[in-house]
Formats: structure tokens, sequence, C-alpha cells
């Protein structure tokens, strides 16, 4: 027997103290070795304003630009036409049309996990110390997560023009065919739709809010959807960083293909 | 057989200490087993609370190697053969002595939740439910009140918010009696203001220990939120209820 006088509990206090003796700041660590890697390039991307497009390709991180002419990407092919003069350089298409996306992932209830742990401390594992501070949860300053549904709602309007864009990416010059791009977009739609589509508001939106789900042929089918919903819900987190990774390597590829580094693989004998 | 140490916090409140002791250990052993044969060899004054062994009860809930877990769940061979496995009373619960917690704060927030008010029933004396409307809040029938959710959250245990927070066991009670079909209460208001929903910031630590599985966050807490959600920052729920009526 040996005798080590502690605290009561034995247990440790402060920021990120434990007896825990796995690993457990792998995880946070990774999410924010990940999340900070991911953000540097979109920012890096979509402030750039080049590359986006190569052939029938179109990248996913500048979804206000129509589909690029024969002339070739720019702002004369954009759906709200050129920018005013005056309009800063660095606000880039892409940056604005990542705001609902941004604001979706930002609110996104597996995020919520990975980024209070991952960069506030909140805490930073299970059983590990919180960072110490006047602690309000999600009532005061944050209250605006409460909103996660209307970023929802911005994200789902994406989603068609996502599918239009991977559409368009098997016609190239009037000329139906396929390329690796065109599988990597439409790959692309398909995690963000099961992404989107698993989310806790969607969720709640098509049944979860009914206590009755037999009460009627509408709950019946609400029913149903949410059952359906709950399948992708409980991958939430797989899809969350599938589709995550996904849009970013779309747009390298495509970015790649673009600056002539890589050749796009297609039926059409290059671009 | 095989000799392994453990170490054991004992003391109570007025403080204590870490002591380690050398028993052999079986095959097939949980850590209940070995605190008891460091109880029966070389401790027999040493408090541990425990009783069906079967991870059904709730009882040894304790903090091993710093994780909030079930003694009688833990089994020795997760461990290294070499490994000193320290042992300790839950954390965010008053110690009454050595592993024994004081876990009644818990039974108080249980009081404080409106019991099930079911509607009249049927004109044929019966209620009536089908399946799809009941099974959702089976899963939180699932809890053994171990309150190792309790004990992890860190709204309690590291911001010690007991007079705000009700915690993530009684979150999914709440959740239960709201999403069952015969309840006539509207619980959303209390949710929100008494219970405190709004403290919870979705870290999943509770989900992640709990020994039953009950997808406490995913099921329970975000579904309450969302609830309230819809009663309290969404506009267009709020004039549809303001149009349509309802809750």
């Amino acid at each position: 027997m040996a005798a080590n006088p502690t605290g009561v509990g034995g247990h440790e206090y402060g920021y990120a103290k434990t007896t825990r003796t796995d690993k457990w700041w792998v995880g946070p660590a990774a999410t924010a070795f990940g999340l900070g890697l991911w953000l540097i390039y979109y920012v890096w991307s979509a402030a750039q304003g080049d590359y986006y497009a190569a052939g029938p390709y179109m990248s996913p991180f500048y979804p206000f630009y129509l589909h690029p002419s024969e002339a070739g990407m720019g702002a004369s092919d954009a759906f709200f036409g050129m920018n005013p003069a005056w309009w800063p350089a660095l606000i880039s298409p892409a940056l604005i049309a990542g705001f609902a996306p941004g604001a979706f992932r930002i609110t996104c209830y597996y995020y919520r996990k990975a980024y209070y742990r991952a960069f506030f401390g909140t805490p930073p594992g299970c059983a590990v110390g919180a960072r110490p501070q006047d602690y309000r949860g999600e009532t005061f300053l944050l209250v605006f997560q409460n909103l996660h549904r209307y970023a929802l709602y911005g994200a789902l309007l994406l989603l068609p023009y996502l599918y239009w864009e991977a559409f368009q990416s098997f016609r190239y010059h009037g000329e139906w065919g396929v390329g690796v791009g065109s599988i990597v977009m439409v790959l692309n739609s398909v995690f963000l739709t099961f992404y989107t589509l698993g989310c806790h508001a969607w969720r709640h939106l098509v049944g979860g809010q009914l206590n009755c789900f037999s009460c009627g042929a509408v709950p019946r089918l609400r029913y149903g959807a949410w059952k359906g919903v709950s399948r992708l819900n409980e991958n939430h987190m797989k899809w969350a960083w599938t589709s995550l990774i996904w849009i970013a390597f779309t747009d390298i590829y495509i970015r790649l293909v673009s600056m002539g580094v890589i050749t796009d693989l297609n039926t059409w004998g290059g671009f | 057989m095989a000799n392994r140490t453990i170490r054991i916090w004992r003391g109570d409140q007025s403080g204590g200490q870490f002591e380690e002791y050398t028993v052999d250990v079986g095959e097939g052993m949980v850590v209940l087993d070995v605190i008891h044969l460091a109880q029966m060899h070389h401790a027999n004054d040493m408090a541990v609370r425990w009783n069906c062994k079967a991870g059904k009860c709730g009882s040894c809930s304790m903090e091993i190697n710093g994780k909030p877990k079930l003694g009688c769940m833990t089994r020795m061979g997760d461990y290294e053969a070499d490994e000193i496995i320290t042992v300790q009373p839950m954390k965010s619960f008053p110690v009454i002595r050595d592993l024994v917690t004081d876990v009644s704060w818990n039974y108080r927030q249980n009081e404080r939740i409106t019991p099930f008010t079911p509607r009249p029933r049927d004109a044929d004396g019966n209620w009536r439910m089908y399946t799809e409307d009941v099974e959702r809040t089976q899963e939180f029938r699932k809890c053994i009140e171990c309150f190792l959710c309790q004990n992890t959250c860190h709204v309690l245990r590291d911001h010690d918010k007991r007079d705000q927070f009700v915690g993530p066991r009684f979150m999914i009670r709440i959740a239960q009696l709201d999403m069952h079909p015969l309840d006539t209460v509207d619980r959303i208001p209390a949710t929100k203001e008494e219970y405190g929903a709004g403290y919870c910031n979705i870290t999943r630590c509770c989900t992640e220990v709990c020994p039953e599985h009950i997808n406490i966050t995913d099921n329970g807490i975000i579904p309450m939120k969302e609830r309230i959600v819809s009663r309290y920052y969404d506009p267009i729920t709020m004039l549809a209820r303001k149009l349509f009526g309802g809750k």
C-alpha cells in the first residue's frame, strides 16, 4: 500500500486537467487541424477568383457563376453580371456564395460539438477540465445557434444548383460525354445531399416535431420521412466530414485541370 | 491469475489519498471484482456502492483511469497487463466516503418535472397508442440512472450550473414525456426557462459515457432544443401557430 494526499476524490481541477490516461487530445487536435486547414484553403481559393472552371466543370465554391462559355471563365459569364468597379476584388462571388453553406455548417449540431471541443475548450474532452469562464451555454451570445434551420433553408436552395452543375458537366460543346470531373462533381452533390438531409433541424421539421405519427395520412408520410432522415442523421458526422473534404477535393481537381497541372480523362478527348 | 495493482481513492469530504492494492486478478474479471478483492484482502472498511454486477442497476458509477464508467462493466482485460488502474469517485457529486458519492441532487431534479399527465381515456375506457408513436421514447426508458451522464456533463462538472440546468439524464426524461402521444402537459416553456436546455452546448459527452448506449444528444436533447426553437426563435412557426393554432 502507498498513500499520496490529494483533494477530495483525487480529481484534477483547471483547464484541460484530467486524470484520463488515454490520448483524449488526439480527437480535438485532429479536428482543429482539419477544420483549420480546410478554412485556410477555402478562403484562399474563394478570394482568388481564378481557375474555378475547366471544360464543362465548375468548382462548387463558385455557385453564383453560370456555366462557363467557350470563351472561358470570367465575370462576363457571371449569373448576376459583372461586379461593379467599386466592388473589392477580394470579396469574390465564392465568398458571398459561401455564406449560406458556411452558416449551415457553423450552426450544425455536429460541428458545434467539434469546434466547441477543438477551439473553445468547452470542454476540450469528456471528463477533461473546461476552460474557466462565466459559462452561459447557448443562452446568451451563442443564442444565434437556434437559427440553424434558416441556414438549412439556404443550404437546401443550393442543392438543386449543385445538381444542375453536375448535370452540365456531362455536356461539353453540345456533345454528351463523361469525364472524371463529372463523376467528382456528381459525388460532391450526393455527399452534400446526404449531409444536408441528415440535419437535425431537418429531422425535426420533416416529422420529429410530431407526437402522433399515426394520426392521419400526412403524419404517416412524415413518419416515413422522419425514419429516412433519422438513418442519415445517425451518420451525420461521417457525411459532414465526407462532404467537407470532397467539396475541397472537387475544387482542387478542377483547379488543377484548369491550370493544366493534370489532364482530365474524358470522352471529349481533352478541353 | 496475475498480480495487478489498483489505485483507489480513499477518503471523505475532509480529504483523502490514493492507496494502491495488489491483488490476484483472474481472467474475465471486471474492475468492480478487483475492488472487491482489494476490499476483501486489504481494506475491508472501503466503501463502494454496487448491486447487480450486470450493468442494470446503475450503482457502481465511478471514474476509471479518469473515464466515467460502471465498475461492473469495465473489464480488466481492456487495460495493459502492467497498467496501474486508477479508480476515483464521480467528480460532480459530493463524496460520502471512498468511492461512494451523494447523488441525491438528481432525485430532486426529477421531482421538479411534472409527471406524466395523460389525456382522458377513450369512450371504451382504453388508451390507444400505436407502436410508431411510442417506439422512439422506449430508448429513453433504458436509462438505469447511473448518473454517469450527469457526472460528465461539463455544465455541471466544471461550471457547476446546478441551479440553471437539470442535466442530460433529465433532458431525456423530459423528452420522453414531451414526445409521448398521450401526455397533455406543455413542457416547452419549462424546458427552456426552468430546466435550462440552452445551457447544453451539444458536446455529446453524455452520449459517449452512457453504458446503455442511449443516444441522449441526438434523440433527446437536440429534438427538445428544436422544439424550443419552433416555439421561441423561428418566426415562421410562430406565425403558423398564431394563424392555425397548436402548441
